[in-house]
């Protein structure tokens, strides 16, 4: 059965950056003029902002409680009602929706931040394994996606399966405004409406998955009403190639266009979405499917469903 | 089948090229040839010392550089009895709003009794041999009280 | 005063001494390594799982039925490491592997000392090698090696 929401919530503005590797600035410098461009296209300020989430990792910035001082970038006074995950901004996204649903919030304040180039990724998200029989073996980052790949090969179902090329270390940041109902119609003539969201997650032993297949996709993907719903576009989020192609199978996106992209660790995802909102907001898209995943081999994955005003 | 193991070791260790950002720079600069410059948010004009780049309140860009003398105002303060690598026991740290600052930074207080630090007395700081001057807070060793009448409550009772 | 300033570099190191408490089950899957032997759990639909769980991953019921499995079994998936990192089994290039041991149903995550990529294969045949001197961690069992020898 499709969830309904008592409160349609819309994607009403944004901004991204993204590069190899900031030299100078730290998270709160990088992400303060992100911050500041969404909330000036739509003329608000931190004031008319009903609650707060973000999306970042402390491990990757080396010190606990890291995620605290990029409140700097948001203007915390008087206290506002705020939230963090240790995760890709694009699950913080569907925390905001959530607490959207309460009476009294309309408007909320989405972003994410990360500079992976200042650690060793592919260490710091070994991290993220078993701690006792996994992590301190270290497998590093795209040997574990090289498991999938190989296993995708293997399987013979995929056709030409591309290498995995080194993890993309890049820095940088996102912000997304979201608003309910008539409030999202007042800040923008075109809303990108998140008609559904959801995510999934499947277990962290890499050796008891299909790693050819995405369960956990394809129930979020049921769950709002995605599968087979004729959008015109996907945007996928594949931190090496080939995980688009187990995406796509999971998705069953037959002849939708499929717009794949890695971005920025605990970015990446959320900058899916906001290219399904551009895409929905410029007129190039009625409606459209944006995904973003979390952990090794395809482990959490969230889609969501964008349409325009009219559909 | 031996003994069940109880706990087992799962060290960690990563290694990152920390970069503190521009403001933090700046201020560093500053500190390496004994200057202390805040900087003072376009919005609300507050002076933050040491800079953190943005005003937390306002969430807005801190640019304008404000050199303080150093001179300041001790705001609260704690006694710690146990040492510590580097610091002998008994000693004093400080919550210090600078003059010319809009808040507070710590400091270690010495040259005075741990039984006659107060609140509002005037401290000033004591900075290491100047041929040593790194880009580091250290430079400045700590601070002590500079003998002048202890500041009146209102100056800093909104710093307590 | 946005005169240009070098931008400030500095190493910095986290390093944590953790020491974590292991419960029964995980309890006696390290003693086991630590006597060279090889410990799994039945699950709920009675396959054999290891490294053993404490729960069921699909019922979420209590599991205590520990089975020994050999120390020999089947490379599943692999995938070639040419540059090894800090930490990591083996200093030389190897294969990282998820390896279905005999007895087992699930494969469990280990290098794989094979040479060279051109030597690993799914499917092919794999020993464990034990550390000499073993404490009840995960990496008394330091890798595995191909059965036909390198």
């Amino acid at each position: 059965m499709t969830r309904t929401y008592r409160k349609p919530v819309a994607i009403v503005s944004w901004a991204s950056f993204e590069t190899p590797e900031e030299p100078a600035r730290n998270e709160v410098e990088m992400l303060l003029p992100i911050i500041e461009e969404a909330k000036q296209k739509i003329g608000i300020e931190q004031s008319d902002i009903g609650f707060t989430v973000s999306g970042s990792s402390d491990y990757l910035q080396g010190y606990p409680f890291a995620f605290v001082g990029a409140l700097d970038a948001v203007g915390a006074w008087p206290p506002i009602m705020e939230s963090h995950l240790e995760m890709d901004g694009a699950f913080a996204l569907a925390e905001a929706v959530e607490v959207l649903q309460h009476e009294g919030i309309d408007t909320a304040l989405v972003y994410a931040f990360a500079r992976p180039s200042r650690g060793e990724l592919d260490r710091i998200l070994a991290l993220q394994l078993d701690p006792y029989v996994v992590a301190p073996l270290w497998p590093d980052a795209r040997s574990l996606a090289g498991l999938q790949a190989q296993a995708m090969r293997d399987s013979g179902r995929f056709g030409e399966v591309p290498d995995v090329p080194p993890s993309v270390v890049a820095d940088g940041a996102v912000a997304v405004i979201l608003a309910t109902g008539d409030r999202a119609r007042e800040l923008t003539d075109r809303p990108a409406w998140i008609r559904g969201i959801d995510h999934r997650i499947e277990t962290p032993a890499l050796g008891t998955r299909d790693l050819t297949q995405s369960p956990s996709t394809r129930a979020a993907a049921e769950h709002i009403g995605a599968v087979g719903a004729g959008a015109d576009v996907a945007f996928v989020h594949a931190p090496y190639p080939h995980q688009a192609l187990v995406v796509r199978e999971a998705l069953q996106l037959n002849g939708t266009r499929v717009d794949a992209g890695t971005g920025p660790t605990m970015v990446g995802g959320l900058q899916r979405l906001v290219l399904a909102a551009q895409a929905i907001a410029g007129g190039e898209a009625k409606r459209a499917i944006a995904h973003a995943t979390s952990g090794h081999c395809l482990q959490q994955n969230l889609v969501a469903l964008l349409e325009g005003e009219a559909a | 089948m031996s003994e069940p193991v109880t706990i087992t070791e799962t060290p960690i260790k990563l290694n990152y090229s920390y970069t503190p950002g521009t403001a933090a720079a700046r201020f560093l600069t500053s500190i390496e040839q004994g200057r202390i410059v805040g900087e003072r948010c376009p919005k609300c004009h507050k002076v933050y010392v040491p800079p953190r780049g943005a005003c937390s309140m306002c969430g807005v860009a801190t640019m304008e550089g404000v050199e303080l003398d150093g001179k300041g105002t001790l705001t609260t303060y704690a006694v710690t009895q146990i040492p510590s690598p580097g610091l002998d026991a008994p000693y004093v740290s400080a919550w210090i709003k600078l003059d010319g600052a809009d808040i507070t930074s710590m400091f270690l207080v010495k040259e005075v009794e741990p039984a006659d630090v107060r609140l509002g007395m005037r401290v000033e700081p004591v900075w290491i041999d100047k041929a040593d001057f790194t880009k580091n807070l250290a430079n400045i060793a700590y601070y002590r009280p500079t003998g002048e009448p202890d500041a009146s409550y209102d100056d800093y009772k909104d710093y307590v | 005063m946005a005169a240009p300033i070098e931008a400030l570099v500095a190493p910095h190191v986290i390093e944590y001494t953790y020491t974590r408490s292991t419960g029964p089950i995980l309890g006696a899957f390290l003693a086991g390594l630590r006597d060279q032997t090889i410990l799994g759990i039945r699950t709920a639909d009675g396959r054999v799982m290891v490294p053993p769980a404490e729960y069921d991953p699909v019922t979420s019921e209590g599991l205590s039925e520990l089975v020994g499995v050999a120390d020999t079994g089947v490379v599943t998936t692999w995938a070639w490491n040419a540059t090894p990192l800090e930490g990591q089994p083996l200093a030389e290039p190897f294969a990282w592997a998820l390896v279905k041991l005999d007895g087992a149903d699930t494969a469990m995550l280990a290098a794989v000392d094979a040479g060279s990529a051109s030597a690993m294969s799914t499917g092919m045949r794999v020993r464990a090698r034990w550390a000499d001197e073993r404490v009840g961690s995960i990496r008394d069992l330091v890798c595995f090696e191909p059965e036909a020898g390198v």
